[in-house]
């Protein structure tokens, strides 16, 4: 297994307050890794370090080692845009532009300078497919991205992170604002897109991660507590405090 | 069942003064049209104004109205645009941001006639430009600038943050993210604030009556030279706009018909501004579907 992000002993600061209590936590490549715990345990802080959207946050300081492909995600070399080219994210909230579906999928692509019609035709299906949601906007291409469900939305939202081809998908709790039913469409996207991106996302619901992750971060309070198969982590944790909070008894 | 009767009493008194408002205003925008629509005919809106004599029309004062607020806008629109996407998506919360709120909050209280007369010192007298349409744009620009400036801030601000970190997380640049995902989805809400300052300042007098002066003599509206003396582009001619004229001839107007004049101008003048004000409306509506391919 190659490592495609590696981080060592990641500290985050809001203002003077200690939220990552030194996390170190590795992602292989094709691999879905989950990150689980309850709510302001620090999952989603950690997971916006990795595309650096906690730049964004006023009073954040941040400190140790990220690296992405043996390249310093922090370091005055990389541009946070590019970063994010290599590391999409989708939101909690489905948060597609007011645009078309092609607009919004194809949106990426012209501004990495993609011009030829055929060519951007061609990614925007091919990422509207690897969403699995070609079949349901195909002859709305051109209808507000608005206008669908939310899990369509959300899926959109994935197609158009993957048109502009990441290395990695950050997803950010990407089923709680859905329905069971496109909550599970959603995961059953994600399991096919394993085979070509490196996945890690932020979930709140543990049975989602037994499903579909191979790995399991648990984090408490800004603390990692246990890193594992998610085989082994539900089946049997190292960790007492991991098998407590599995198995419901805090929360 | 005290709160069941206060609800009802409540309700009572707020229906009883939105009428009060509807009421005025329609009375005011009746009696406006009733008293000058009979008078609007093909022949006045497209006559010149006579000063001595009965049956003068407002062609050059119309045309000077539209050109004025043409200028004037297109020097207002790129300035706020900068000021607003300056303050909606880059301005800190520091004392320097909020000294500019402050300016912005003063210069848009500023009585009309108090620009019109600081236009006349600096524009018309220190800088030269006599009365003229370029001396009366930028007065109007003073007066709009706040306002606009406000509006396009607020219709940026309505975008939701979602858009920005989603426009961010796909490695679009700041810029590139305003450009092509904030200010499309504000556009319709800018739209619309221009147009509804656009109908303010269209009915704006006295800010213009020192600055774009009270007359307007002919023109020719084939001389397309706007260098030209008498060319209808010169932007450095004097230019009397319809406001001005309705203030005019009511104060020292001379021609016999001036009751007729002011009421039928008053009533063109509605009329432009309710344009404005449904167009704004439409328009709005219309570029945002257009923008976001619902159709």
């Amino acid at each position: 297994m190659t490592k495609i992000i590696e981080t060592k002993d990641v500290r985050l600061f809001y203002g003077k307050k200690e939220a990552l209590h030194g996390i170190s936590l590795d992602f292989n490549k094709n691999e879905l890794t989950a990150l689980i715990g309850p709510s302001g345990c620090g999952k989603s802080t950690f997971l916006r370090c990795l595309n650096r959207m906690n730049d964004l946050v006023p009073g954040v300081s941040i400190q140790g080692d990220f690296k992405l492909h043996d390249k310093d995600i922090y370091s005055s070399k990389m541009k946070s845009d590019d970063l994010r080219k290599q590391v999409g994210m989708v939101f909690q909230q489905p948060n597609p532009f007011p645009f078309s579906v092609y607009d919004n999928v194809a949106y990426g692509l012209k501004l990495k300078g993609i011009k030829d019609k055929k060519e951007i035709d061609q990614i925007v299906e091919d990422s509207l497919k690897k969403a699995a949601v070609w079949d349901e906007v195909k002859d709305n291409l051109h209808k507000n991205a608005l206008s669908f469900s939310g899990g369509q939305q959300q899926r959109i939202c994935i197609a158009r992170v993957l048109a502009v081809k990441p290395d990695v998908i950050l997803l950010d709790e990407p089923t709680s604002a859905l329905d069971p039913i496109s909550s599970n469409q959603v995961e059953n996207t994600l399991l096919k897109l394993k085979k070509e991106f490196t996945i890690i996302m932020v979930t709140h619901n543990m049975h989602q991660a037994a499903r579909i992750s191979d790995k399991t971060a648990f984090m408490l309070d800004g603390d990692l507590i246990e890193y594992n198969k998610t085989k082994k982590m539900f089946l049997s944790p190292d960790q007492q405090m991991t098998s407590d909070y599995l198995n419901g008894k805090f929360g | 069942m005290n709160a069941r009767r206060n609800n009802k009493i409540a309700t009572g008194v707020i229906i009883g003064l939105v009428s009060i408002v509807v009421l005025i205003l329609l009375s005011l925008i009746g009696y406006i049209l009733i008293t000058g629509l009979p008078d609007v005919s093909f022949k006045f809106l497209f006559t010149e104004s006579k000063a001595f004599a009965a049956g003068g029309g407002i062609v050059n004062q119309l045309f000077n109205s539209l050109y004025l607020l043409v200028l004037s806008l297109l020097i207002s629109i790129p300035i706020s645009m900068g000021a607003g996407i300056y303050l909606a998506e880059y301005a800190k919360p520091n004392w320097l941001t909020s000294t500019i709120r402050t300016s912005i909050e003063v210069l848009s209280s500023l009585p009309s006639i108090v620009i019109g007369l600081f236009g006349y010192l600096v524009l018309v007298i220190k800088f030269q430009l006599d009365f003229s349409i370029l001396a009366g744009s930028i007065a109007l620009m003073f007066l709009n600038l706040p306002i606009l400036t406000r509006s396009i801030e607020d219709s940026i601000n309505s975008v939701s943050p979602l858009q920005r970190q989603a426009g961010l997380s796909l490695g679009l640049s700041r810029w590139e993210t305003i450009k092509g995902v904030i200010i499309p989805e504000a556009l319709p809400g800018i739209l619309t604030g221009i147009i509804l300052s656009a109908g303010r300042i269209f009915g704006e007098a006295a800010a213009l009556i020192y600055t774009a002066g009270q007359s307007a003599p002919t023109m020719s509206y084939t001389n397309f030279n706007p260098f030209s003396e008498t060319s209808f582009l010169n932007p450095m001619r004097p230019a009397e706009t319809l406001a001005v004229h309705i203030w005019k001839v009511n104060t020292d107007g001379i021609t016999p018909d001036a009751d007729i004049i002011s009421s039928a101008s008053s009533a063109v003048l509605i009329i432009v501004i309710l344009i404005f004000n449904f167009g704004a409306r439409y328009i709005g509506n219309r570029v945002y579907k257009k923008l976001t391919g619902d159709k």
